[in-house]
């Protein structure tokens, strides 16, 4: 794997809620075209990480961040365009959000608060995103029906559509298959290794399965610490550097 | 063999008893009770509003389609009596109109900016002046627009006289805003704070996830906001008694002087020997305005379902 490329780069990133500090100051890079995956127990720090990429963290009044994030070389705090920044990254959150829309309204909805509204444009953007949620086929013949109708796994991946239809550089995914049975999970396992070849991919799971299959790099976040992070098959190795990973990922602990 | 000590025994759980469960039955009924009361006061209300109106049906001087679709309406006169409500009922809903035209979208446009524009410490202030401004009585906005306003209607559109349909319609829209944006705002906040993220996540504007997310998911709630404001001005009386003018036409401008149904009614009821024809008469107005809501809330519910069918 090339490394030369840096996608993402994290400088003492701090974040705290109040005066409670949940990330304790972490630096690390994410390099493109990797899947990076973050596991760790709840409460780490696993989502909050996630929302202070794409800013979402702002919308929370008692947040305070300090640190430096870089994301294709430019400061995150500095940015002009905040709208711009959220393009660049999907986010596909946990439980999924299916906007009170149709199917297709929601797939095109970034493409048309980005200004798109060519219809041949906004089709063509919403078969491509569906078919690579493998969602197309359940739902091709229904598209104008309310999105929020279908089943959880059926939402979650549309929201994995949603998140794709904007071309984003870099694609979060947050525990994506909660809601997803295991062959689904694995269709969009195959399409993850599809995507890349041309996007960066953040995958924060409980799954450390997951992450063993999916993932070039893993990181262990415990309690808003990095206790390690090095590439997969160290991780997951018998001998990682630190027996608290080794607890971790085989069950003794977390 | 048992070993088991009393202690460990898991206790036998009590069965429920007979007060319990009749507790429970009655309670029950209460509830189902005052469900059903809301329709039976509805009807209860139609029913003797009616019967105090029916009674004109057979006077000589009654004719329901001169009753519905003539403008004049001279209750006292000794020799030709008219009871044409053509111009009362024009006079409700041009008013209407014109209050819901400045209320709605200043009302709705007060709503998105409180939920989901303004700083929170802006927005407790704004939202404790706008509970005061729907304290206000009545008759103290019938005053101001009496005074107040009729005077700055005379002095800026030089119009003989300030109390007409612009001035209710003004004060109405004055009233009804404060009811528009308590209600619209509540339905703003009704809507999950998930909807606003994900959409701000995809690069969505303020702006966008106002119109794209915020307004399409609230549009019930909404649309009751904008039913309760027009409830209001429909069913307003003194403010509009006060400030329209009083006078029974059908209005040509925006200057001319109204009467409404409710105004009507209120300054002529008192007048009315009861069960004279005219005291009928005015109940059966009372019944015109009850159909008029009515049309007004049923409209809207076929609306509420298009659009949810859609």
């Amino acid at each position: 794997m090339e490394h030369s490329e840096k996608a993402i780069e994290i400088i003492d990133l701090r974040l705290s809620y109040g005066v409670k500090e949940v990330i304790h100051g972490l630096t690390f890079d994410i390099y493109r075209h990797e899947i990076f995956g973050i596991i760790g127990p709840a409460q780490s720090g696993k989502t909050s990480l996630l929302r202070c990429l794409n800013r979402t963290i702002d919308f929370e009044s008692s947040a305070t961040v300090s640190g430096t994030i870089r994301v294709d070389g430019s400061d995150i705090r500095r940015t002009k365009d905040i709208y711009a920044l959220r393009r660049k990254i999907g986010m596909v959150a946990p439980l999924p959000v299916g906007l009170p829309l149709s199917i297709y309204d929601n797939v095109a909805f970034a493409p048309r608060s980005s200004g798109l509204t060519k219809k041949a444009d906004l089709d063509s953007i919403v078969e491509r995103c569906l078919k690579q949620a493998a969602l197309w086929e359940e739902v091709k013949d229904r598209l104008h029906t309310l999105g929020t109708a279908l089943s959880g796994g059926q939402q979650q991946r549309l929201t994995i559509a949603r998140a794709l239809s904007h071309q984003p550089r870099i694609l979060c995914l947050d525990e994506f298959s909660i809601a997803i049975d295991p062959v689904t999970t694995m269709r969009i396992e195959d399409v993850l290794k599809e995507l890349r070849k041309e996007i960066t991919i953040i995958l924060v799971t409980n799954l450390t399965q997951q992450a063993r299959r999916l993932a070039d790099r893993t990181m262990f976040l415990w309690n808003g610490d990095c206790v390690e992070l090095d590439s997969t098959e160290i991780i997951f190795s018998d001998r990682p550097a630190n027996s608290k990973t080794y607890e971790y990922v085989n069950g003794i602990f977390g | 063999m048992n070993d088991m000590s009393e202690s460990d025994r898991l206790p036998t759980l009590p069965k429920r008893s007979v007060v319990s469960m009749a507790g429970e039955k009655l309670l029950e009924f209460i509830i189902r009770l005052s469900g059903i009361s809301a329709i039976v006061f509805v009807l209860a209300i139609f029913f003797f509003i009616f019967r105090e109106a029916a009674p004109i049906f057979f006077s000589e001087n009654f004719n329901l389609v001169k009753f519905l679709f003539n403008a004049e309406w001279y209750p006292t006169s000794v020799t030709n009596v008219r009871y044409g409500t053509l111009a009362l009922t024009v006079g409700s809903i041009s008013v209407t109109l014109l209050a819901m035209s400045i209320a709605v979208p200043f009302g709705l446009g007060s709503a998105v900016y409180i939920s989901e524009f303004c700083s929170p410490r802006l927005k407790e202030a704004l939202k404790i002046i706008i509970e005061l401004l729907a304290a206000i009585p009545s008759v103290v906005w019938g005053f101001i627009g009496l005074t107040v306003m009729s005077r700055t209607i005379i002095s800026l559109t030089g119009a003989p006289v300030g109390v007409n349909l612009l001035n209710g319609g003004l004060i109405l829209a004055l009233m009804s805003v404060p009811i528009i944006v308590s209600i619209a705002e509540d339905a703003l906040k009704a809507v999950p704070d998930s909807y606003r993220e994900a959409a701000l996540a995809l690069g969505a504007t303020n702006w966008q996830v106002v119109y794209r997310v915020l307004l399409p998911s609230a549009k019930n709630g909404l649309l009751a906001a904008v039913l309760l404001g027009i409830g209001r001005s429909v069913g307003e009386t003194m403010a509009v008694l006060m400030a329209t003018g009083h006078a029974v036409q059908i209005p040509h401008g925006l200057l001319d002087s109204v009467r409404t149904l409710t105004a009507n009614i209120a300054a002529e009821l008192g007048e009315a020997s009861a069960s004279s024809d005219h005291y009928h008469v005015l109940f059966l107005t009372g019944v015109l305005l009850f159909i008029l809501t009515f049309a007004v809330n049923l409209t809207a519910d076929f609306v509420i379902r298009g659009i949810r069918r859609k």
